[in-house]
C-alpha cells in the first residue's frame, strides 16, 4: 500500500516536472526542473526495487549530466533568449499527443506475460555477477570503457582552443 | 496493486513529453535536455519489464546500466559541440544552424 502510495507521487512529480522542463520559457529553470524529474525517476527505480540504478541515476545524472547542462547554458547566454518553440510547434504536439493514446491504447490492451514479483531484495551483487562474470555481460562493460574514452577524447579536441 | 501496465503507461507519457520537447524547440540545450527525459522514460520501461516479466534474471537492469552509460556519453558529446557552435556562430538557434540543409 505504501508503495503505491510512493508510486503515485512520483509518478505525478516526474510527469508534472518533464512537463515544466518542456513549457517553462526560462531555461535555467528548466534545468532545474530537469533535475526534479531524474530525481523522481530514481525513486521509481525504488519502487521497483533497483536499488543500485536508483544511486546511479543520482550519482550520474543528478551529479554529472545535470550540472554539465547547467554549465553549457551558463556558457552560451541562453537564459536571455529564453526556451522559444519552432514553427512545427502545433503538428509536434498533435503527434506526440497521437503516439502517447496509441502507445496507452497498446499497454492496456496487451496481455502482459507479467508475474506477481517476488519480494525485493538487494540487487547489486546479482547485477556485478551479472556485469562481471564470463557469462554475463563483460564484452559490452569493456565495449563501454572504450566508448567512455572515445567520449572524453572528442570532447577536449572539440573544445581545444584553436 | 501496482501492475506493469502502470509504469508503462508513465513511461509512454514521460517519453511522449520528451518527444515533443527534442522536436518543438529551437535552443539545443533544451532539446538535448527533452532527449534526456526520453532516455529516463525507456529506463522505466526497461526496470519495469525486469521486474515484472523475468524478476530473477535482471536482464534489464544491466541493459538500464547501459543506456545510462551512453546517455552520459551522449550528453558530454552534445553540449561539447553546442559550445563549439557557440564560439563559431554566437548562437544555438537550431532553425539557425542549417549549413547542412537543402
Amino acid at each position: 500500500m505504501a508503495l503505491e502510495i510512493a508510486f503515485w507521487i512520483l509518478a505525478a512529480l516526474a510527469v508534472t516536472s518533464a512537463l515544466a522542463v518542456v513549457y517553462l520559457r526560462n531555461i535555467f529553470r528548466a534545468a532545474l526542473c530537469l533535475i526534479v524529474c531524474f530525481v523522481s525517476i530514481a525513486g521509481i527505480f525504488i519502487t521497483l526495487s533497483a536499488d543500485f540504478l536508483a544511486a546511479v541515476q543520482i550519482l550520474i545524472n543528478v551529479g554529472a549530466i545535470a550540472i554539465l547542462i547547467i554549465l553549457a547554458i551558463m556558457l552560451t547566454r541562453e537564459v536571455e533568449r529564453g526556451s522559444l518553440s519552432n514553427k512545427l510547434q502545433l503538428p509536434v504536439l498533435v503527434s506526440a499527443a497521437a503516439f502517447l493514446g496509441v502507445a496507452v491504447y497498446a499497454i492496456s490492451n496487451t496481455a502482459w506475460p507479467a508475474v506477481i514479483p517476488p519480494e525485493a531484495g538487494p540487487t547489486t551483487a546479482e547485477l556485478a555477477g551479472k556485469l562481471f562474470s564470463q557469462t554475463g555481460y563483460i564484452l559490452p562493460v569493456e565495449i563501454a570503457a572504450v566508448l567512455l574514452l572515445a567520449t572524453i577524447i572528442g570532447a577536449i579536441v572539440l573544445m581545444r582552443e584553436k | 496493486m501496482l501492475g506493469l501496465e502502470h509504469f508503462l503507461i508513465l513511461s509512454a507519457a514521460l517519453f511522449a513529453i520528451g518527444l515533443y520537447g527534442a522536436l518543438s524547440k529551437r535552443s539545443a540545450v533544451v532539446i538535448l535536455m527533452s532527449i534526456e527525459i526520453m532516455l529516463g522514460a525507456v529506463s522505466v520501461a526497461m526496470v519495469a519489464f525486469s521486474r515484472y516479466v523475468v524478476p530473477t534474471l535482471l536482464t534489464g537492469q544491466v541493459f538500464t546500466i547501459f543506456i545510462i552509460v551512453v546517455a552520459a556519453a551522449e550528453a558530454t558529446l552534445g553540449l561539447a559541440i553546442v559550445i563549439a557552435i557557440y564560439r563559431r556562430r554566437q548562437t544555438i538557434d537550431v532553425s539557425k544552424i542549417d549549413l547542412l540543409k537543402w
